[in-house]
């Protein structure tokens, strides 16, 4: 009964946060600050982690095909798909959870147990949508984004660590990454993003905005909506991956 | 001017609010007071529509708020102002911006004519050279002040003030106290102040509001409440040392 309880309110919340803005003006330029204190922030971690990712990746692939009946431009290949259909995608969006979706509940939550929120409601503003509209039309725009960027610095991770061990050499790990290249992998992992970005944004900003009490309810509360946005975004990957091939 | 009916409203199974009515006039500072966990902050929020009541009706110089739908409210909640217990400024936003946040949302004045009513708001709650710090920048005090100018910047026909005194030294909640009665009378707004300090009480009391489990015990002004006959009102009174002295200076002189 407590699933279905949150799922109504998670729902009706979501109503209430994408109704039409007070003012379009003030939404908008919060959608830029959102953009950047969300989105350009998080070129950085994105980055990092994809280049280690890519990295590992190309090293695990070149010892499971040590096979010299496998070519080893394939180290490339394998590299270039594992992160487009995953792990630039999915994995990706676990991480984000944790760092946006964190943030997006702490934010919320602190401004709930300050009455901050109490204090908007008061002025006539739709708490809902003025906290909320801004941050996920900003996470599900920068999201493609980040997944492009993951996937461009996976693949520099690989050229560097690849043949830095010995494992592929540079001009082969090149060729397999541009061999049998699919497009609609993109495709389908891009509208992956949506999904994921949409999740990272309303499941955190749901569990920030109706937290009660204080300080450690608001860390409660992240913890929490870091593992439901987590359990969601593999349910989504599921379901996605199903429809989609 | 507001109008209470027979105010209900409960948690769960817990009654925190039991018939309560009283009106509020404008121009006066009114005062809901009791002790902690008598159901003022509930009252206080239910009056501006922050909880739904159980039972009864609110009027707001007779319109029905609690018959409107969130629509109507919304538009009412812009006659509106409120001083929260902790001030509730955004973090996000300097001292400035926070009081013109509610001009930037709902009117489309110019931004030359905003900056005039910022400024005259902060001067007004004797706020100087703090425009451009951050709430985290600056004292409770000024916290409370800058919530006050935030809260009056629309001209609102409305103040609700939640603790306005809480966390303050003596003399800040003096200055506090004599603020919101000034802009109440200046700006002839019906002001409703939760508080359970006596001393604001006796300062700015215009009408008193004295509730205990969620009941109305006494209703009365500052004038009257240390000749008060309720039991309960004058174990809250009489507390404090001071309020106990005078009362028996008061009946030593009578005799």
């Amino acid at each position: 009964m407590k699933f279905f309880f949150h799922v109504g309110r998670y729902f009706t919340l979501l109503g209430r946060a994408f109704s039409r803005p007070e003012k379009h003006r003030i939404y908008l330029r919060r959608l830029f600050i959102e953009l950047e204190q969300l989105g350009l922030d998080s070129v950085g971690i994105v980055a990092i982690i994809s280049i280690f990712m890519g990295g590992i990746i190309t090293l695990q692939v070149a010892y499971n095909m040590s096979s010299p009946l496998f070519p080893s431009y394939l180290i490339g290949l394998g590299n270039r798909d594992t992160l487009i259909l995953e792990f630039s995608s999915t994995i990706l969006a676990l991480i984000m959870a944790g760092k946006i979706g964190s943030n997006i509940t702490s934010e919320i939550g602190s401004m709930r147990v300050t009455e901050q929120i109490d204090s908007l409601e008061i002025m006539g503003i739709n708490s809902a949508s003025f906290l909320i509209m801004p941050k996920t039309l900003a996470v599900v725009f920068i999201f493609p984004f980040l997944f492009v960027l993951s996937v461009f610095f996976g693949l520099i991770g690989g050229l560097i660590v690849g043949p830095a061990v010995g494992a592929v050499t540079a001009p082969d790990y090149i060729n397999g990454i541009q061999y049998m290249f699919t497009s609609y992998y993109v495709t389908f992992s891009m509208i992956k993003t949506l999904f994921f970005g949409f999740l990272v944004a309303t499941v955190p900003a749901y569990f920030g905005y109706y937290v009660e009490g204080g300080a450690f309810e608001v860390g409660a509360a992240s913890t929490r909506a870091v593992v439901n946005t987590n359990i969601l975004i593999l349910v989504f990957d599921l379901i996605l991956t199903q429809l989609l091939f | 001017m507001i109008t209470i009916q027979n105010i209900f409203k409960s948690f769960e199974d817990k009654q925190v609010l039991s018939n309560i009515s009283t009106v509020f006039e404008p121009g006066k500072t009114n005062l809901i007071i009791g002790r902690s966990g008598s159901g003022k902050t509930v009252l206080l929020k239910s009056i501006v529509g922050l909880h739904d009541v159980d039972e009864g009706t609110i009027f707001y110089d007779n319109r029905n708020f609690t018959q409107m739908n969130e629509k109507l409210r919304k538009k009412l909640r812009q006659e509106m102002g409120m001083v929260f217990q902790g001030g509730a400024l955004f973090d996000s936003f300097n001292v400035e911006e926070n009081v013109r946040f509610p001009l930037d949302m709902f009117t489309n004045k110019t931004a030359k004519e905003k900056q005039e009513r910022v400024d005259f708001c902060l001067d007004r709650v004797n706020i100087d050279k703090a425009h451009k710090l951050y709430p985290a920048e600056i004292s409770g005090g000024m916290k409370k002040r800058v919530a006050i100018a935030r809260a009056i910047v629309m001209n609102p026909k409305y103040l609700f003030c939640d603790e306005p005194n809480s966390g303050l030294d003596p003399e800040t909640s003096l200055v506090i106290d004599e603020l919101i009665h000034e802009l109440t009378v200046d700006f002839e707004m019906t002001t409703v102040i939760n508080t359970h300090d006596m001393n604001s009480v006796m300062e700015i009391g215009d009408k008193i509001l004295f509730i205990s489990e969620g009941v109305t015990c006494w209703e009365g002004d500052k004038d009257k409440i240390l000749e008060a006959e309720n039991q309960k009102l004058q174990e809250f009174v009489f507390a404090n040392k001071t309020y106990r002295q005078q009362r028996d200076e008061k009946i030593d002189s009578k005799n």
